[in-house]
Order: structure tokens, then sequence, then C-alpha cells
């Protein structure tokens, strides 16, 4: 066990864990943060994508010793009141099913508009292909990232 | 308008009772969402008091409506649709109500408490109407004698009660303190669906913006006080059963608190207790990370129960049991035999698909406290009632003193309708004396069972000199059941007919996977109609809807499932939307119908091949479910079928090697992905008055078809075996080795 001091939705937490612990289970089970999802453990289905410094990862592969003074932001700390243009978008084009691959999509989709704010289709599709959705809402998902694309840059 | 007899439900909607001071869970935030333009301070000026109508209604003092929805959510979007009906009888503005998931309690929901079968909004319907109608009523009754008029003499509308003369009026928070007590009549009226405000209309989903907030709303994401955590190991391969393990290594490892062998079996099983690993070694800890450790450092030992089965030993049992398995279910028409030798023109196609896994994104998870005489369970359940039930049996404590809580579920597609994790969750916490939530890895839940069952089915058609189809034959077996359903389409079509649904066995665990046998029987039955069409020179509509004609004018034997015109009528809706015989360079067409779970489901797919792969440009679907309550969630339920049918049929399957599933993650496991999925989807439904019927399901076994028969159009080459994407496609030697 060992002590890290991290910087989660901009506000400073501790944490005495097993190095090796990846930060999903470190939000999940010692920070109260479920809004990140666990799907598979082997970054296959991005339920699990946060952003370190900004820039979409998948957190069951991120151990809790090499984050550093690097910043984490989790679904709960993208926006004040659902007020993220992706999760605007989400909500006006009610993308989710059963809503359990959601967070991790918003999560990579946000981090996308931000290096690329007009992606193409094909862009999309190439940056969103590591997110599964079980339920199949792929259509509404790029039908949600245009819309907060074409919001981002009105 | 019509009438509906209270009587049923009489017990239950009468019931009336204040429950002050609120008390449960109120989502500020959904409301905000729903309400723009009020304040903060407004949004929570929440009521004082609650008054209970009945088990869906709660009315607060400043008109605020909570209602109750009783169903497991899966994503079908139930918690929308069914509170959606529930206030259109009660006549409320959506913008006033808030929805809340009903705990377990049939006898006040007067409703089956159940995800499956694509029953919910079907089989709920008329208590869903009835709870409305009879909150409206007892408001009105609770007004009339506060003003001592008619009851005859008041409308009720949107929140408010008026007299028609229009000299009064109160708001249904102010009166139902006054509701309390009030009879309702034997007779209720229920809308005209011509007046229908809610149902029809497109509303978003009630949770959203909780999930794109990343609220605790899963079961995975529930925790109390005091509570552990547990994590389960099953045997690598069906047909064994867990002997022993290493418990001193494991106890002695950092964050583990204890470790013991379960068994949650019963002594006589109920269907929703598949399983084949009943005893489990569980081991119990404080952190998952450090859970997930423990099991990697197990040994354990197993006894073999039954012989490890292959993939290899599976075909060869299809093709013995399709030819001597034994015959589940059958109809005869005619005499197929002599028709066939007849015919002009005989064609034989035989189609499979390999066992698949159901994959929900949440793994399987449920929190268990047990106590001396009293169960608290809560978690992601399709059967929230069977579970109750079977975990009485096992542990011996009555059901009234079992509790059931639903949280929402992070995928369903039949997976979560087998309670076994419920009943393990329930088995550890009462071994461990303690509230525990028991989490499966993903590699824990992909190989723990209950797949798809892999089938092949055998279809056989003949024609006369005049391109009639006047024989057909189909004869499926499973493992261990067949898809066949030997009434459905083309029963009542063709004048010699023959179907058989045949039975084998397996020791590999199955159950039902979204449609079930419907997904199957669809792909290989629309794909084999389009080739007879083909064969017989003419359009796969014209062919289709020549036979629908014949099913109605003229039908052939005892009563078929299917109503022909309804049938008929999505192909016909299909066709003028997709603008059908147009030719488009490089695109190429497929359409298949289907009917299962009470609806109608026709599908266009449109694909380009891009570098041997299929590009799915387009899918135009043409759905008759009677009448649709939210266009928007049933829009998108309905999309979701068709990725999810297209995403089976091209990618995905579980193979066996001495009795182990050889896939036990995603990264060899194939699931449809973004790039994968159709570039766009349509979605009309035939608008009616019938009665609602299921839509989580009927969108999904079309979608295999029309993409088999849009590929033998790119290809020339026709496909009879899913995985597209890998399965050899040449039709198999039948000949048994």
């Amino acid at each position: 066990m060992a002590l890290f001091k991290l910087k989660i939705n901009g506000k400073s937490q501790e944490v005495d864990v097993d190095p090796k612990t990846p930060m999903l289970w470190v939000l999940r089970d010692h920070l109260n943060l479920v809004g990140t999802k666990y799907g598979c453990g082997v970054a296959q289905c991005g339920a699990c994508t946060v952003h370190l410094n900004g820039s979409a990862t998948r957190s069951c592969q991120l151990p809790v010793s090499v984050v550093g003074d690097n910043e984490i932001t989790t679904i709960e700390g993208l926006s004040e009141d659902a007020d993220h243009p992706v999760q605007q978008a989400w909500l006006k084009i009610d993308v989710p099913q059963c809503g359990y691959c959601q967070a991790g999509q918003i999560m990579n989709a946000a981090s996308l508009l931000k290096s690329n704010p007009k992606p193409s289709d094909e862009e999309i599709e190439a940056a969103m292909s590591g997110n599964l959705c079980r339920c199949g809402t792929y259509t509404r998902i790029k039908k949600a990232i245009k819309e907060a694309s074409n919001n981002i840059n009105a | 308008m019509s009438v509906i007899k209270t009587r049923v439900g009489r017990r239950t909607f009468l019931k009336t009772s204040a429950a002050a001071g609120g008390g449960l869970l109120i989502s500020f935030s959904w409301l905000a969402s729903c309400k723009p333009g009020r304040t903060k301070e407004e949004i929570l000026a929440m009521p004082e008091e609650w008054f209970k109508l009945n088990g869906y209604i709660k009315i607060g003092d400043n008109g605020v409506v909570t209602i109750y929805s009783p169903n497991p959510e899966i994503g079908q979007n139930v918690m929308t649709s069914m509170p959606m009906i529930v206030a259109e009888e009660l006549d409320v503005d959506w913008k006033n109500v808030i929805v809340e998931q009903g705990k377990l309690d049939e006898d006040s929901f007067k409703n089956p408490q159940f995800a499956g079968g694509s029953l919910s909004i079907m089989l709920g319907w008329d208590a869903l109407r009835m709870a409305g109608a009879a909150g409206r009523r007892m408001l009105l009754e609770a007004a009339a004698k506060e003003w001592q008029v008619d009851v005859d003499s008041l409308s009720a509308k949107n929140g408010m009660i008026m007299e028609i003369s229009g000299a009064r009026s109160v708001g249904y928070g102010e009166i139902a303190t006054k509701a309390v007590g009030i009879e309702v009549p034997e007779d209720l009226e229920m809308k005209d669906p011509k007046d229908y405000k809610i149902i029809g209309t497109a509303k978003k989903n009630v949770e959203g913006k909780k999930i794109v907030t990343g609220k605790p709303l899963f079961g995975l994401d529930f925790q109390k006080e005091g509570m552990k955590l547990a994590m389960i190991h099953h045997p690598p391969a069906f047909g064994m059963k867990v002997k022993d393990f290493n418990r001193d290594e494991i106890v002695a490892m950092d964050g583990v608190s204890d470790a013991f062998i379960i068994d949650s079996s019963t002594a006589e099983p109920a269907w929703t207790e598949v399983n084949a690993f009943n005893t489990l070694v569980a081991i119990i800890g404080e952190s998952t990370w450090q859970l997930m450790n423990a099991k990697k450092a197990l040994k354990v030992s197993y006894d073999t129960e039954s012989e490890p089965e292959s993939s290899d030993t599976h075909s060869a049992r299809l093709k013995k049991d399709l030819k001597n398995g034994k015959v589940l279910e059958s109809r005869l028409d005619g005499d197929p035999d002599a028709a066939f030798a007849n015919a002009a023109k005989v064609i034989e196609r035989t189609y499979t698909s390999p066992f698949i896994a159901h994959n929900t994104l949440e793994p399987m998870n449920f929190y268990a406290d047990v106590k001396e005489n009293s169960v608290e369970l809560i978690g992601p359940v399709q059967t929230p009632k069977s579970l109750e039930e079977r975990v009485s049996a096992m542990l011996d404590i009555p059901v009234e003193n079992i509790e059931v809580h639903m949280t929402r579920i992070g995928g369903g597609f039949g997976k979560r309708l087998y309670i076994h994790y419920g009943m393990e969750a329930a088995a550890i916490s009462k071994k461990l004396g303690a509230p525990v939530k028991l989490i499966y890895t993903r590699e824990d839940d992909m190989t723990q069972g209950t797949y798809r069952p892999t089938y092949m089915s055998t279809y056989k058609a003949g024609l006369d000199e005049n391109n009639n189809l006047i024989a057909f034959s189909v004869k499926g077996v499973g493992l261990p059941e067949g898809p066949v359903f030997p009434k459905r389409f083309p029963a009542g079509a063709v004048d010699n007919y023959s179907a058989e649904k045949l039975g084998s066995e397996t020791n590999i665990s199955t159950g039902a996977w979204r449609a079930p046998r419907s997904h199957f029987t669809a792909g290989a039955e629309q794909s084999f109609i389009d080739e007879v069409a083909e064969l017989a020179g003419k359009d796969p509509i014209d062919f289709r809807l020549e036979l629908f004609e014949r099913a109605k004018s003229n039908p052939v034997g005892e009563e078929h499932e299917y109503d022909a015109d309804r049938y008929a009528g999505v192909l016909k809706l299909v066709r003028e939307k997709c603008n059908w015989g147009q030719d488009t360079p490089g695109i190429h067409r497929g359409i298949a119908a289907y009917f299962c779970h009470n609806s109608y489901v026709a599908e266009v797919i449109d694909i380009r091949m891009d570098k041997g792969q299929p590009i799915v440009e387009k899918v135009w679907c043409a759905v008759d479910c009677g009448i649709v309550i939210n266009k928007e969630g049933a829009t998108n339920i309905i999309e979701g079928g068709v990725v999810d049918g297209i995403g089976h049929a091209m990618y995905s399957e579980m193979k066996f090697e001495n009795g182990k599933p050889v896939h036990n993650n995603f990264n060899t496991y194939q699931l449809i992905r973004h790039s994968q999925a159709p570039k766009n989807i349509e979605v009309f439904f035939v608008e009616n008055e019938i009665s609602p019927t299921g839509l989580g399901e009927p969108g999904l076994p079309p979608a295999q078809g029309a993409l088999a028969n849009a590929l033998y159009k790119a290809t020339g080459k026709r496909y009879y075996h899913t995985p597209f994407s890998t399965a050899p496609q040449d039709q198999i030697d039948m000949e048994v080795g």
C-alpha cells in the first residue's frame, strides 16, 4: 500500500492503495466516483474512459502510481450541470438505451472534439471504434458528435 | 372512449394513503432538465406532503406527480414509456412528472414486473391506463364532494379540475388530500386514442441527464455502509465442478477477509435458475482490484461430472439430430413428399449459427443482505419476482420477508432473466453473515454460459412449372432445442407444408437471447425465401406478397400465428419508403420481414463493398407494433435491434475446446463497433389504433436476412452460416461422420 496525491476533477484527493491499482478502481472503490464504468478491464470496450490532462485514456490500464501531477477528469467533472456541448448533444439526440457505456462514449467524444473540432464521419468512426455500445446506439452517437461539433463551431 | 373494468385491480386501485414527507429519493436534477426557465428555488420547492393515489401515483400538494415505473429498465426505455401511459390517463403535464423505479410489489402494481419477451407495454397496457384513469377519477370525485356538485359537471385536464360551467377550478395537488378514501366506480373511462396528448409523442429518456452526468444508477454502482465486496470463481470448462481450493493462501492475501465454497442450487430449480456452475469459490474483500488479484492466485481442484464438449462435437451432434432428434413440435399440411416429387424445381438449403454470449456491458452483479429471517436484494435483474421466490426457496425464508429493488440495468438481452448471480450473492451473504455486493469480472461473465444455443435448419421448397410455391418444409435442431416455429409464415400460405422442431442435448448451459429462436429462424427463412423467389423469377417482395395474399384469402390448414394483412403492410410500407426497384451503382440491396413478439417488421438494407467487406450505407425499417407509446424511444430500440442483428450475423461466435469457452473477453470475442455500424437507419411506424405489442426484440430478427440478401447481390454468393465475416459459406456436407 502507498499514499498517492491525485488531482481529480479540479480537486486534490488522497488515496492509500496498492500502487498497481488501476485508476478505474481507485475512482470507483476509493473515491466514490462510479460514473466511470468497468466493462472489460483490458482496454477493449472504452467504458472506463477518463481524461488525463484532457486526453481520453482507458482508466483500467492506468496504474495509480504513474498518474503523478497529471490532471484526471471523469464524467462527474466534465461539466457543472450537464452543460458540456457533448452532454447537451447527447440529451438532444436522446442517445442512451441502457446507458452503461455512455459516460465512456461522452468522455472519448469530448476528447476527440477538443483535438479535432470538425471531425469527418470517418474520423468519428476511427476515434470512437474503441468504445463498444452493446445496445447499438452508434448512429445516434455519431449524430450527437456532429451536433456537438456544430455547436462548438457555431 | 373505451371502458375498462376496475374489478381486477379494485383491491389495489381503491387503496389510498397519505405518504407524508415523501421519504423517497426525489430527482431535482431531472426536474430541472425538463423545466427550462424555472429557478433552482422553484425546483427545490418540492411538496411538503405527498398523497399516494395508488401503487403507481403519488401527488404532491404543489401538483408535482411521481409515477413509479413497475418494470426493470434494461435499455428498452420502459422507465419513460410506462409512466407516459399513466400520465396520459391521469391527464397531467409531462413536465410535472417525476419518474422513479418501483420496487418489486406485484400486488400493488397489478402487473407482472419483468423485462422479457418484449411484453412490458403489451401486458401493462390495461393496468397502466387504469392506474392513471383511476387516479384522475379519484381527484374528480374529491373535487365534486368538496364543491357539492355532480361529478359529471367537472372535467380534468393537464393537472387541473374544472367546472364545465367555468366557475371554479383546482389543481390536482390542492385536491389530492381530499382524494384519500374516495371510491372508484366499477367502470372507468379510458381516453380515445384520438385524444392522446402524451402517448404517440417523442419524449426524452427520463434518466437521460443522470446517464450523461455519470450518476450512480446501475447495480455495479450501488454501495451501502458496511457492505463487503465478493467475487466468484467457476470452473473453466462445462462438465466440471469445483471441489476444493487453496483457501489458506487466498485468505492470507492483502485485502481478502474470507474465502469459501458456496452452493446456490435449490431442490427443484425454476427455469430462471439455469446455471452450469452452482458450486463456486467465493472470495470476500474490500476492494475490487485486490479481489481480482486473489482470483488470479486461486488453485482450484475440480470433479468431472460430464464429458467435455468441443465445437466439433456440436457440429456432429447437430447433423445427427437434424436426422434423428426428438420431434418437439410439428405441423403438416397436405403431402409435401408427393408435392416435392412432382415439383418442376426443388431447392434445399441448410443454415447454421454458433453459440453466442449475451455480453451485457455491465457484468453480472448483485447486492444481498441476508439476515436471520429477512433478505434485502438490490441489483440488475429482468425477473425480480423469480429471484424473490428462488432465494426464498434456497434460504427457507418466506417471500414476505424478502425485498427486491431494481437498479437501472446495463443491458439485458435475456441474460438477466437468469438469476444465478442474485442467488449467489444471497448464498454468499448468508454464509458471511454480512451485506455483500457480488461482482463478476468480464471473464467470469463471458464464460459462465447461458448462451444462445447453436442451431441448424434445413429448408426445402418446390415450385410447379408456373413457378408457384407448391411445397415447403423446414426441419430445425438446436443444442438443446430447435429454432422452428411451426405455425409461423409460410404456414397457411402453402398447400403442402411441413415444419419440425427437433431436440438434442448439450452440457453447455443455454438460455433466451434477444428474440430467442426468432433471430435465427428469421435469418435462415428470409434468406431462403429470397433464393426461392429468385428461382421462381419473381421480385422478392412480390413473391412474399403473393404468399400473404394466399394466407389471407384461402388459408391452408389450421390457424397460423400471424396476420397476413399486417405482415404485407410492413412490406408495402418499406417498399414505398426505400423506393424499391431503384438501382444505384455500387449499392446492393436486400430485404427481409419477420413477425415475432406480436409485432411485424420489414427491413431493407443497402450495402456497398469496400475491400471485400460490406459497408451498410442505409437501413429502412417499417414497423407495426400497434400504438406507439414513445416515438423517440421506439425508434431508438428498433435502431438498436438492427445494429445488434447485423453485428451478431457478421462477427460474433463462441467456440469450445474440451468444454472450455475459447473467448473470455472483447479482445477475441468480436462485437460490432462504430466503424462497422450502419451509416444511417430510418424507422417508420404503421399508424393504427391496435393495442401496443412488442418492440424490444422484433427489430433484430429481419436484419440478418436482409443483410444476407444484400451480400448475395454484392458478391453473387449466398450466405448460410453466421458469423458471415469468418464462417465458410458453402453448403455443408450432411453426412454424419
